[in-house]
């Protein structure tokens, strides 16, 4: 088989077995295999595709063309062979911890869940070899609808608003800015082919950069830029899998890949540095990391502070982008895999936390960490990771990122990344710090028991991943250095 | 060759079995007729549209007299489109109106209706394909005038007070045509449409030509619902029966843009319309009508009346393509037309269904219904999303063309208002799909048991067929593209 | 000046006529509330058309539109014949209206607009019941 059937089962795959799943309701156990069953396929197919990819080799899967000239088209590039790897890996992961949870906390409508879960990762598979911006843009818009029933999973009213704020923002942003700035694109350069160093180069009037940057930056809105971040949070009342989903695996991060590819791949860093679109916009980011950060404190829900965490590592994956040097653009790309790896630890760990003790709020986890011991060690190691201390995969994202900020001049961005580290430490690892050294009035109830297995399992293979990429950040920082060449 | 007379054969058949269905003894016979009569026309129009695609023209003469005198037929990429859309969506309501009409129509009059059904069919019809304008305003009387006893067939009084008052703004619409098409008369000595483009271009822009025009733009505008000529509308579609309300929601508006089109672009040339108002007053009143038309969904409590400002809200769209002047504009017009036939007739199938089922279409009624009803669930929030524009569905090849020609003009407010049309769809299918779908109902898990309504394939196989064109089409745009070409070639202008 | 008016203004009366008639047609389907008044309005605004169609095919001393070898002035006969089809669809339209009339007399006992709209508003909270 060619590269192109690969990149076709890899969004088929999920696809079939989604298909499966929703028909194989009645035996749980049969469904949870065949889920468990397709998630490895996908990552055999995956490999595969890397394999060919390493090869050179490289063929279009062209689908459709839906307007004469413009089609819907799959090809394979480093950064989309970067993020594959980390979401068909996550994929699994999520899926063993799922099972777990989704059985320990009693959850209704588990068929639903999981074939949604399905769909949800063939369309992050459709974002991930977009061969051009149209192409990306139908696989955003199917990932936000088939998310959708995964954030209104238990159907409450607070749910159901949860899900109009989730689908209100992303697509709205999506239709009201993306969409218009595609078309801006089409009709001044005449192609929307991802293309290595960008397609406005000469094409375009430089004058358009810095307004078409923004309606990107903005109307992708699974980045969670500020203003428009207010989704992430409001999600947060799925179950956790889903949040895991959300925050590590699919949605936010085929938002900043988004980005990272339009800024690769249409504009081009070079149109970006030359034309100065960068330089005002990259305050959006810098302001969200710091904001993000200050608001990640004062929350008290775990989930919420998690929440917040991830908007403002988002941001910094963004600002990598908005640099548009090499530097910026590899610690960007880095923290694709690295925050992915981190923050889904974190997530399984609150999960984990919630179906063991039934506690979400982290003023409540006062000495848990004698009860649950493993639970809270790998939320520590995500937590470190994301903080970017050594020896954990987080630092050469940041490395890099602090790199880019250098050369390009950005003083404030590197101060504002060094004081967001800071921050992180103080909400994030105070949240072990706090199970495990309770003081005084501290002591848990005795009756609390470890997670189940499923779930320590979920938590161990991302926790061992982020310090194996300390000495390894291997493919991802090979991948990242031909993304961003 | 029989081939040659195809055009008129997609009047002539409709109109020959009209009064037979009428005279037939029972309902069930009249729609074997009228089924009959579709799966003809339903080729025939796909074989015109085959031939114009490449760009040729089909004359035909009515009884040898050549035009100006006699009456001629002139088909180009736009009628040929705008009739495969006319039978289209006829053919499917009447395989619907099996279970349709036998639900909401008295026996003893479902033959009648079957006789109005197809004369409202072929007035339609013969408006799109003639090239005489005289002849347009004789088919829409024919049309309009079936269209109020459709209306009327409702279930409630209310069916008949919102026919009469439909009937006073259609016939004065007509009426005001009438008299744009005598001053055009007047000015030219010509009816035939192409014979009065080519005087047009030759006189002077007399004040009788500027009466004529106004005088036609505004009939049209009263029948196409345009804002704000619009009141009747919300009201006709809500208390007709569900079959009237999808025939008429997929084509009749569309049919009266259609001749606004034909006036601008091959009667009075977009030249001569820049030097009126009219491209403001459609741009404007367009814009108006989809952010009003969709304010107005928003609110609506109900799935019918709901559905009906969603309409006017798409008319809001053809007029701000149409006033474009652009090829692409027109493009736009052209394929959005398409495509709001096949996604709104699929929504008012959905909403007869889930009343065939529940007996209600308050919105409130249906929460939690989707589940029990999933093949109509899914239908709906295909053409739901098709309706908002999301890519891979129709929707976004239109909302696509209509930006495109915004954006080729810089008109930048524009675009702000497709977008926000846009948004404010997803507001008000979304309130539809997550009551339907997501709120909690006390419904048991299998309610409707043996009766259960999506066992019924003639309601399900055209919502259905509508559903699955609504992506297929989004994908492969070869024919709604590809006529919106020929058409826009074909008027003499340049297509992107 | 004087020749002006004439020529301009007065040798055109039937066309000022025509307007006027219309005007009136217009003014009773809005000014009056009885349904079946509006139907009149209707019928006068569709014979102001009429005149004015028939005015626009006049030809000065000239007959009917009938073949004769004697007559070689006549006016114009497609206006007339169009005007023959005008008046079809009017009758039409009008028993159309008189039949939907006489059901909603049926069901709502009143062929007064403001009744019937009052009606409705009485049952104000099911109206959107469809």
């Amino acid at each position: 088989m060619s590269i192109a059937d690969y990149v076709m089962w890899a969004m088929l795959i999920p696809l079939i077995g989604a298909v499966i799943i929703s028909r194989s309701g009645h035996w749980p156990n049969v469904r949870e295999a065949i889920t468990l069953i397709t998630a490895t396929i996908l990552i055999g197919v995956v490999y595969r595709i890397y394999r060919c990819f390493q090869f050179g080799e490289s063929e279009e899967l062209v689908l459709a063309e839906p307007i004469p000239g413009l089609t819907i088209v799959f090809s394979v590039e480093p950064l989309g062979m970067l993020f594959a790897v980390v979401a068909s890996l996550l994929w699994l992961v999520t899926s063993i911890y799922a099972i777990g949870y989704m059985r320990g906390h009693n959850e209704k409508n588990q068929t639903r869940f999981f074939t949604t879960f399905a769909i949800a990762i063939a369309a992050t598979m459709g974002i991930i070899f977009a061969g051009n911006l149209l192409t990306l843009f139908v696989f955003y818009e199917l990932l936000t609808l088939s998310t959708y029933p995964l954030v209104v999973h238990s159907g409450n009213i607070k749910a159901r608003r949860s899900g109009r704020v989730y689908l209100g923002i992303l697509m709205g942003t999506s239709i009201a800015l993306m969409l218009p700035a595609m078309i801006i694109i089409w009709s001044q350069t005449g192609t929307l082919d991802f293309t290595a160093k960008g397609i406005m180069a000469g094409r375009i009037s430089p004058t358009w950069a810095m307004p078409l940057y923004l309606l990107f930056i903005l109307g992708i809105g699974k980045a969670a830029i500020m203003p428009l971040h207010k989704w992430l949070p409001a999600a947060m009342v799925a179950p956790t899998p889903v949040s895991a989903l959300l925050h590590a695996v699919a949605v936010v991060k085929a938002g900043v890949f988004s980005i990272l590819k339009i800024t690769i791949y249409i504009f081009g860093p070079d149109f970006i540095m030359s034309t100065g679109a960068g330089i005002w916009i990259i305050w959006l980011p810098t302001m969200t990391v710091l904001l993000a950060s200050l608001i990640a404190m004062t929350r008290d829900n775990l989930k919420e502070r998690l929440a917040y965490s991830t908007i403002g590592q988002l941001s910094y994956i963004v600002a990598g982008a908005v640099l548009a040097n090499q530097m910026g653009l590899l610690g960007g790309s880095l923290h694709i895999a690295m925050h992915a790896f981190a923050k889904i630890t974190l997530f399984f760990a609150a999960g984990a936390i919630l179906v063991a003790a039934h506690k979400t709020q982290v003023s409540e986890l006062n000495g848990l960490g004698r009860q649950m011991p493993l639970t809270f060690i790998f939320f520590a190691i995500g937590s470190a990771s994301i903080i970017g201390l050594p020896p954990f995969g987080g630092m050469w994202s940041k490395w890099y990122l602090a790199l880019g900020a250098v050369d390009a001049g950005q003083w404030a961005m590197l101060a504002v990344l060094m004081i967001s580290s800071l921050l992180n430490i103080i909400y994030l690892l105070a949240i072990p710090a706090r199970a495990f050294f309770p003081g005084p009035n501290g002591a848990a109830d005795k009756r609390i028991r470890e997670a189940p297995t499923t779930c320590l399992i979920g938590m161990l293979i991302p926790s061992l991943a982020c310090i194996y990429l300390f000495f390894n950040p291997e493919p991802f920082y090979s991948l990242a250095q031909q993304a961003t060449r | 060759m029989v081939s040659q007379h195809f055009g008129i054969l997609l009047v002539a058949l409709p109109l020959l079995a009209a009064p037979v269905a009428a005279l037939l003894p029972n309902g069930r016979s009249s729609w074997t007729l009228v089924m009959a009569v579709m799966t003809l026309c339903l080729p025939i129009s796909l074989s015109i549209l085959g031939d114009v695609i490449d760009g040729e023209l089909i004359h035909y003469e009515l009884g040898g007299w050549a035009p100006p005198w006699g009456i001629a037929y002139t088909i180009d990429g736009l009628n040929a489109l705008m009739a495969v859309i006319i039978c289209m969506i006829g053919t499917l309501v009447t395989i619907y109106g099996r279970y349709s009409v036998a639900a909401d129509i008295p026996e003893n009059k479902q033959a009648l209706f079957y006789a109005a059904y197809l004369l409202c069919f072929l007035g339609l019809l013969g408006m799109c394909l003639t090239g005489d304008i005289f002849n347009v305003f004789v088919f829409l009387e024919i049309s309009s005038l079936s269209t109020y006893a459709l209306i009327s067939m409702g279930h409630n009084h209310r069916a008949l007070i919102a026919s009469f008052q439909y009937l006073i703004l259609g016939t004065i619409g007509a009426i005001f045509f009438l008299i744009g098409i005598g001053l055009a008369y007047a000015a030219t000595g010509s009816l035939n449409m192409a014979d009065l483009a080519i005087r047009l271009s030759g006189s002077e822009h007399t004040k009788t030509i500027h009466t004529a025009f106004g005088f036609i733009f505004v009939g049209m505008a009263l029948k196409a619902a345009m804002f704000p000529l619009h009141q009747w509308l919300p009201r006709a579609y809500t208390y007709a029966p569900i079959i009237v309300s999808t025939f008429l929601a997929g084509t009749a508006t569309k049919v009266a843009v259609y001749v606004i089109a034909r006036s601008v672009f091959t009667v009075f040339t977009p030249e001569y319309s820049l030097k009126t108002l009219l491209n403001e007053l459609l741009i404007v009143f367009g814009a108006i009508a989809v952010i009003h038309g969709a304010t107005q969904a928003i609110r609506q409590t109900a799935v019918k009346p709901l559905l009906a400002w969603s309409s006017l809200s798409q008319v809001g769209y053809f007029m701000m393509g149409i006033g474009l002047l652009s090829a692409t504009g027109l493009m736009a017009t052209m394929i959005h037309m398409f495509n709001h036939a096949l996604i709104k007739s699929a929504l008012f199938m959905a909403a007869g269904i889930f009343l065939y089922q529940t007996g209600s279409l308050r919105i409130a009624a249906l929460s939690g219904v989707g589940r029990h009803m999933p093949l109509t669930f899914t239908a709906v929030v295909i053409a739901g999303l098709s309706l908002i524009g999301v890519p891979g569905t129709v929707g976004f090849i239109s909302k696509w063309y209509l930006v495109l020609a915004a954006v080729e003009q810089q008109a930048w407010w524009i675009v702000g208002v497709v977008v926000l049309g846009s948004i404010m769809a997803i507001i008000y299918v979304w309130k539809l799909v997550e009551t339907l779908y997501f709120q909690p109902t006390t419904m048991p898990a299998a309610p409707y048991g043996t009766d259960h309504i999506e066992r019924n394939p003639a309601l399900i196989v055209p919502i259905w067929i509508l559903a699955t064109a609504c992506i297929y089409l989004g994908l492969d745009t070869g024919m709604s593209v590809g006529a919106a070409k020929a058409a826009v070639n074909s008027l003499g202008l340049a297509t992107p | 000046m004087i020749n002006y008016i004439s020529i301009h203004w007065i040798s055109h009366y039937n066309y000022w006529a025509a307007i006027v008639i219309a005007m009136v047609g217009l003014y009773m389907i809005i000014g009056h509330n009885n349904l079946i008044k509006k139907v009149a309005g209707l019928n006068i605004l569709q014979t102001a058309v009429f005149l004015m169609y028939i005015s626009m095919g006049v030809i000065t001393d000239g007959t009917a539109p009938i073949a004769a070898e004697t007559f070689t002035i006549y006016s114009n006969p497609l206006p007339q014949v169009l005007m023959l089809t005008a008046i079809v669809v009017g009758v039409a339209t009008t028993a159309m209206a008189f039949a939907l009339i006489v059901r909603i007399k049926e069901t709502c006992n009143t062929v007064d607009e403001d009744e019937l709209l009052e009606r409705e508003g009485h049952q104000n909270g099911n109206v959107e019941e469809w």
